[in-house]
């Protein structure tokens, strides 16, 4: 469908992630140095130049599989490491709240106030890094170029085409469930109250016209629900009153920040489509992904100062689930992978490819070959 | 007015795109067919009218190759000709047409999709049977493909594309009164708003085109010479379709429309949004006088859901049926 999600899915998704590593960063009272590096490292690759440069050409979603593969690599490109679990964890999180946002969208186009809001937020976790905070306003700008132009028609498009991919995911989140934003069955609450969206009318009034446009008579019905006029209109651009909430950190406007939290995932509701079948991956998908991935490695920055561990779990079930974020000194195994387009190659890198999904650590030694690929880029850029 | 029934279950949950819901009532053999789209599939229930028996199938979107990701479905109709009923399914791929019950495709047509992509989407949405034997496409490139469909067979010939509109098709409506003395076949409508109005045969002719507002029209129908059309601004608006004359204005819904159905002996009129609702209003078009008249008659609130398709299941507007995004259900309603 829409061409144009990606730096939507992106910023949004990636925001999502940021919001959620800045509050476990600070609950667990890492020092201020690691957490701005932390943030600083994942927002400069993020908003580097080549990296948006690849994710702004239009092109189809990736899939679940793929998305997961390029946020985990953000995710570790600076000094903090995430085991397969909590990886697994955070996006789930991540696109729940993804999902609450699109949802609950007012009109197709305020999906860009919800992302402005993020790169707004974004611009205060690297306020103190002037180059970072560069990169985040040469994107923004971007941004308002290439949507700026675009029609509610094709902005309602793109909307359908993220819920599509956010289709049958139903996974309770405990601060959703808590503020009854999301009902126990893992759907998102909708309401019939409220201002209209700006541009609309309050529902309830049919106006009948004489042949000439007159209006003739108006008649009032009973709309079932309770909407007030609509809200001012939002700033679009690089700075500004955004006037909609979605899109601006839960986490600080639903959690007090003193107490300290227990992130309770529970059971999911439905099976998500994400763990699709594993063989094969369609051929598209893994020329992608072979794009994507060049030379990945998967190890502890040894340059960088001494790595500690951060325990995050609070009670010993989660323990048991593995569910934690950490520093770590242990080194991972190097996986290299050559970016191949021969059918031969390709079932290879489907073997590959669903290894490295998976987090295994074992190792394997095919050549590289970067290129434009998305993640040597990644590590070329390197930690600021 | 109307109170719920039993909802039918479905395999998939419905997919959020316009019009995602068709309904085909075949009365020699009790049944009613249902199709909502999913993704990349058309799940398609048969239900008996004693509410004994259901039967599914699905159906994929084709791929020109094996290895490609599944392309996404965008809209699947019934379409109804005099010698026939047909399933059109229109993808970001091309448009197949089934035999109505899904069980044969009898046609292929691929869609020109560039080599490198470029920014414009490509899929065909809008899909309406007109006259005697025409099935109508619609193209995100803005075209309109006529399609020449024999009494059997699948010797269905590329009749003439229509260019005429110059945003992505959103719907296409046939005259669904039955009326002979209509002079318009068909309304197209776009992301812009815009109404086409046509005349169908071997060159469909242009009869009207009305203007839009910059508001995406997300469905239409076309009934005794009426286009009704719903926007994406949760209006309404009813015009005469040869002359473009706008009869009525209705503030419906407090989200973006995504489904208008006509009951055609009744002139029930439903409606259908992201805002949760589905709305029964009463048409009475008077031809004499040209004159419209829009009554609200009753509200529907399917709670925590947003609506992507609803349809009536009888041409009086006795039962209707509705589907909502994530929802693995076909919800009912019936006239108390």
């Amino acid at each position: 469908m829409s061409m144009r999600t990606l730096p939507l899915v992106f910023i949004n998704l990636g925001g999502e992630m940021l919001y959620i590593l800045d509050q476990r960063l600070h609950a667990h009272s890492t020092s201020e140095d690691k957490s701005e590096k932390v943030m600083n490292d994942i927002v400069g690759t993020m908003f580097s130049q080549a990296f948006m440069d690849e994710i702004l050409k239009p092109q189809l979603l990736y899939s679940h599989r793929t998305m997961k593969v390029v946020l985990t690599r953000l995710a570790h490109v600076s000094i903090m490491k995430l085991n397969a679990v909590s990886m697994e964890k955070l996006y789930e999180l991540m696109l729940m709240a993804f999902k609450y946002q699109v949802f609950l969208c007012p009109r197709p186009k305020d999906l860009l106030l919800i992302s402005y809001n993020h790169i707004d937020t974004i611009r205060g976790f690297v306020k103190d890094t002037p180059a970072v905070l560069n990169k985040v306003d040469e994107t923004h700008r971007k941004i308002i170029e290439i949507y700026s132009s675009m029609t509610a028609g094709e902005f309602q498009l793109l909307r359908q085409t993220l819920l599509t991919f956010l289709q049958d995911t139903h996974i309770c989140v405990s601060i959703f469930l808590k503020n009854k934003i999301q009902n126990p069955n893992g759907r998102f609450a909708l309401s019939t109250s409220g201002p209209v969206p700006h541009g609309m009318d309050v529902p309830g009034v049919i106006r009948i016209f004489d042949r000439k446009g007159r209006e003739m008579r108006q008649r009032r019905f009973a709309s079932g629900g309770s909407y007030s006029h609509p809200t001012k209109d939002a700033s679009f651009g690089l700075h500004g009153d955004r006037v909609i909430k979605l899109g601006v950190n839960m986490l600080i406007l639903y959690v007090p920040p003193l107490i300290n939290i227990v992130w309770i995932l529970l059971k999911r509701s439905q099976h998500t489509r994400m763990d699709a079948s594993p063989n094969p991956l369609a051929k598209e998908e893994l020329n992608l992904l072979a794009c994507l991935m060049g030379t990945v490695e998967i190890e502890n920055a040894s340059g960088c100062e001494t790595g500690f561990q951060i325990n995050l779990l609070a009670s010993a079930q989660e323990e048991e689930e593995g569910y934690a974020f950490y520093f770590s000194d242990e080194s991972f195994e190097v996986i290299n992978i050559q970016a191949l387009k021969d059918e031969h190659s390709t079932t290879q890198l489907a073997q590959i490819a669903k290894l490295f999904v998976e987090q295994e650590e074992t190792s394997n030694n095919v050549n590289s070959n970067k290129g434009d690929d998305l993640l040597a880029m990644m590590d070329d850029l390197g930690p600021l | 007015m109307y109170h719920k029934e039993k909802s039918i279950q479905i395999k998939n949950s419905a997919s959020a795109l316009y019009n995602n819901l068709c309904v085909l009532r075949i009365a020699p053999r009790r049944l009613t067919y249902f199709t909502v789209v999913h993704a990349n599939v058309v799940n398609m229930v048969s239900a008996s009218w004693d509410g004994l028996n259901y039967s599914h199938r699905q159906l994929q979107s084709k791929e020109p190759n094996v290895a490609t990701s599944p392309s996404l479905i965008m809209q699947a109709a019934f379409c109804v000709l005099p010698s026939r009923d047909l399933l059109v399914v229109t993808s970001q791929k091309g448009i197949q047409i089934y035999e109505s019950d899904g069980s044969i495709m009898v046609y292929w047509h691929a869609l020109d999709t560039p080599e490198t992509p470029t920014a414009q989407a490509v899929f065909a949405r809008g899909i309406a049977a007109v006259w005697e034997n025409y099935i109508c496409v619609g193209l995100s490139s803005c075209g309109i493909l006529v399609f020449d469909v024999p009494s059997k067979g699948s010797n269905i010939t590329l009749s003439e594309v229509l260019e005429e509109h110059k945003e992505p098709i959103t719907d296409l409506a046939q005259e669904c009164s039955g009326s002979q003395d209509c002079i318009a076949d068909l309304v197209s409508a776009d992301d812009s708003g815009t109404l086409c109005v046509w005349k169908s045969g071997e060159e469909f002719q242009l009869l009207n085109k009305i203007g839009g507002f910059d508001m995406s029209c997300s469905s239409v129908k076309l009934w005794k010479g009426t286009a009704v059309a719903g926007y994406g601004t949760g209006q309404i608006r009813l015009y005469e379709a040869v002359t473009g004359i706008l009869h009525a204005e209705v503030n419906a819904h407090a989200r973006w429309i995504y489904s208008l159905d006509i009951a055609p002996f009744s002139g029930l009129l439903l409606s259908a949004a992201e805002d949760s609702f589905v709305r029964v209003w009463h048409l009475t078009v008077t031809p004499e006088s040209n004159t419209v008249e829009v009554a609200h008659l009753h509200n529907e609130c399917v709670t925590d859901t947003q609506i992507c398709g609803a349809k009536f299941c009888d041409g009086d507007g006795y039962a209707f049926a509705v589907t909502g995004y994530d929802l693995n259900e076909i919800i009912r309603y019936t006239q108390t």
